[in-house]
């Protein structure tokens, strides 16, 4: 008996077949150098609040004049937005592990219900006058998101991953049919949608407060986001959040813990609801409406690129992803010029390429140097053989436009040409990434030439679907830089 | 409380656990078949078998992971046949999985915690316990679980099983994977968390060293209980000799 326990401070007697390195892993770590490192560290041995405190301001701060000078939905609004909906979104995703599609219909459901109930609406012989103030209001639109996230939450009984994101799939293309045409009551005036809404009315302290400006509405999200920071960061430390983060990891672990697996997702489902719902009453009140189209999968993809590139499971990186994917995405809309859109996608590209071929500097040059020479050489037989080929002229060229001239093939009638390009450069990206070594090497000039060519002759004269495009290889490029997304973290595990 | 008519060898205590006649199917795969099995408060109970038996399935039947299509399972004379997991664990069950499915990335502490759900996180009397049995868990407790050798592993399943104070322990193939003088010194520490009054159903490959400490066994063979009787008297049966001790 004596000899079976050891005392706690006794030499260690347990330690044969003990493997002893992974005890100084902290200091064996190894560690970049140089001010850059230190400053890494710094920012991993900062506590959650304290990297919250620093990065908040970080984003905040700098939209405030642009705020303050009235472009509506362009920055503030719309990352803080975001952001809220990417913190809803993280804990269904990155807290229960749950692929929730239908996301984006709790907060469009949110909104409609805020603009029910704050406005006069008549459609179909209906009548429906609410004036509600936003101290009732707002709470019983989540409420009822969170009402609505339990029935499909427990609908979909088994919540198993590909089953749940067809369910919720379903439900959020039902939604928009629903408030687009299927609605008999005329409850969401269909197509029209709901508009000339109450601003946001509160009643507090024995008066009256109203939210009209731009201005206003910045700062009543930020405390929004930051209310449900705080929650949600609170939440993630406790039982609850750790068993969620378990029931993740190993379902049939955490059943035999005794934790109600099924139900802490259903509680899991029914948050993100509820965040969605909110985000969705500010969003309908600051536009003073909700119409259909505010809610199509377009917004879905958005959210989940924020959620992805800020880091799954990481608050902070909600912010940071909503700031980084709305900022270029608001770039990159439509009304942006071309050429700035061409130099985001060109510095895209070559980054791409360069990281393609990181491990090798050989290879890298032997890449460049012969893209370089296949544009020139092509463009020489194409003046030769096929002068149409060469005659087109550069989309609003800008500085670009002399490069572009002499390295890229310009017909005249692209057309046809430039959609059968298009399939062959999703062919040869394909093809790029099954490649290994020298082979890969041969073909990256062709497919950074045929790019180039499908870009120039076809995707800039498109700008609301290179707006995608772009995005698209934004991510792709971020993602292979960090796997995890920008705030996730990455960690060696010996399974 | 409905008396058990069935007690096996008239002994005093009222059985902690009991499956009377459980058959467990996977689907159409009729897996345990009849079983009847006991364990009495404070009792060390080995459930010996050779691989795909259904021992296993035993412990999952007992935990309501899965549920026997006929027959019952009570805990302290209740009837748990129809009691979610979770339940079942709050009355006082605790498992040390197959595998010992920790939470790699997960801490210990927080692995420790998760075994004390239902008690709200654990007390600290419970951590002081599990400290002093596995010290070593103390001074790991903020690694991540994933990144500790298989031994370590198999005192955080331990410890993690221990934390809700169970009055029961199942424990399935504690042994595996570890090195002889681990094998040893975890059965020392079964056997001493025993002594401290937790009743155990422990399955085990490793037949003579559970039964050495055993107070009973059973023996399963492809879903049905062929032998059952005092660990000392087992130890002695013929065919199990050939089967399990190799000797
Ligand atoms: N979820 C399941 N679905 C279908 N069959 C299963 C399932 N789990 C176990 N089985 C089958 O039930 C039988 C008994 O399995 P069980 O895990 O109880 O065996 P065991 O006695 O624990 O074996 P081992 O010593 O190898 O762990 C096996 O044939 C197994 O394939
Ligand atoms: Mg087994």
């Amino acid at each position: 008996m004596a000899e079976a326990t050891p005392p706690p401070s006794a030499p260690s007697a347990t330690q044969i077949g003990v493997d002893s390195w992974v005890t100084e892993s902290d200091e064996r770590r190894l560690h970049r150098a140089g001010a850059w490192g230190a400053v890494l560290r710094g920012w991993e041995r900062l506590p959650p609040p304290g990297k919250l405190a620093l990065v908040t301001p970080a984003i905040a701060v700098p939209f405030i004049p642009i705020v303050s000078s009235g472009n509506l939905f362009n920055y503030g609004i719309f990352i803080l937005l975001y952001a809220l909906l990417g913190l809803g979104l993280n804990v269904v995703v990155g807290f229960a592990g749950l692929l929730d599609l239908g996301y984006v219909a709790f907060f469009g459901f949110g909104a409609y219900t805020f603009a029910f109930l704050s406005g006069t609406h008549h459609e179909k012989g209906h009548v429906f006058t609410h004036h509600w103030p936003a101290e009732l209001s707002i709470p019983v639109a989540i409420v009822l998101c969170g009402v609505l996230g339990l029935f499909l939450g427990s609908t979909s009984r088994r919540l198993l991953g590909d089953y749940l994101a067809i369910v919720t799939l379903f439900f959020g293309e039902a939604f928009v049919v629903f408030t687009n045409s299927a609605d008999p009551y005329g409850v969401t005036n269909g197509s029209n949608g709901l508009a000339n809404i109450d601003p946001l009315k509160f009643y507090a302290f024995g008066q009256h407060l109203t939210i009209a400006s731009v201005r206003g509405y910045y700062w009543f999200l930020l405390g929004c986001v930051i209310v449900v920071l705080v929650v949600l960061h609170f939440m993630s430390e406790s039982r609850t959040g750790r068993a969620w983060k378990a029931s993740r990891e190993d379902p049939l672990a955490a059943e035999l813990m005794g934790i109600p697996v099924n139900r802490l997702k259903i509680t899991a489902f029914i948050f993100g609801a509820g965040i969605a719902g909110l985000a969705g009453t500010v969003f309908a009140a600051a536009q003073t409406g909700a119409f259909p189209q505010n809610f199509s999968t377009q917004v879905l993809i958005l959210i989940y690129a924020v959620v992805i590139l800020g880091g799954v499971g990481s608050l902070t990186g909600m912010l940071v992803g909503a700031a980084v994917i709305i900022a270029s995405n608001q770039v990159l809309d439509s009304t942006s010029p071309p050429n700035l859109q061409r130099v985001l996608f060109y510095a895209a590209l070559i980054i791409g390429f360069a990281l393609m071929f990181r491990s090798s500097w050989r290879k890298l040059a032997v890449v460049a140097a012969s893209t370089v020479a296949l544009g020139f050489a092509a463009h020489a037989i194409a003046s030769a053989a096929w002068p149409r080929g060469v005659h087109g002229s550069v989309t609003s060229g800008g500085f670009l436009t002399g490069a572009i001239k002499h390295w890229v093939l310009l017909p005249t009638n692209p057309g046809r040409i430039a959609d059968y390009v298009y399939v062959l450069v999703i062919v040869l990206a394909v093809s790029l990434t099954q490649l290994k070594g020298w082979w890969r090497v041969a073909l990256a000039p062709f497919v950074f030439v045929f790019t180039a060519f499908l870009w120039e002759n076809l995707l800039i004269q498109q700008p609301a679907v290179t707006r995608y495009v772009l995005f698209g290889a934004l991510l792709i490029v971020l993602m292979a830089i960090r796997p995890q997304g920008l705030f996730g973290t990455a960690r060696v595990e010996i399974a | 409380m409905s008396e058990p008519s069935s007690s096996g060898n008239g002994a005093a205590s009222e059985p902690l656990l009991q499956l009377e006649s459980v058959d467990t199917f996977y689907g159409p795969i009729h897996i345990l078949q009849g079983v009847n099995l006991q364990v009495r408060s404070g009792e060390l109970v080995c459930l010996l078998g050779g691989n795909a038996s259904g021992k296993s399935t035993t412990l999952k039947t007992v935990l309501g992971i899965v549920r026997p299509r006929n027959g019952t399972v009570r805990f302290e004379g209740e009837d748990v046949t129809s009691r979610s997991t979770s339940y079942r664990i709050g009355k006082g069950i605790a498992i040390v999985p197959e595998n010992r499915r920790l939470f790699g990335p997960m801490t210990v502490l927080e692995n420790l915690q998760m075994g004390a759900y239902l008690q709200g996180g654990g007390t600290k009397e419970a951590f002081d316990r599990v400290y002093s049995l596995f010290p070593l868990l103390h001074e790991r407790r903020s690694q991540l679980a994933g990144t500790l050798s298989g031994g370590e592993q198999q005192m955080v399943a331990m410890g993690r099983a221990l934390m809700g104070k169970p009055k029961l322990l199942l424990m399935d193939e504690p042994s595996m994977g570890l090195a002889p003088i681990l094998v040893e010194r975890s059965f020392e520490i079964i056997q001493q968390v025993h002594e401290s009054g937790v009743a155990m159903l422990v399955v085990e490959q490793n037949a003579n060293v559970s039964l050495s400490i055993a107070d009973r066994g059973y023996v399963l063979s492809t879903g049905r209980l062929v032998l059952e009787g005092p660990a000392a008297e087992l130890r002695e049966h013929e065919d199990l000799r050939k089967a399990y001790l190799g000797r």
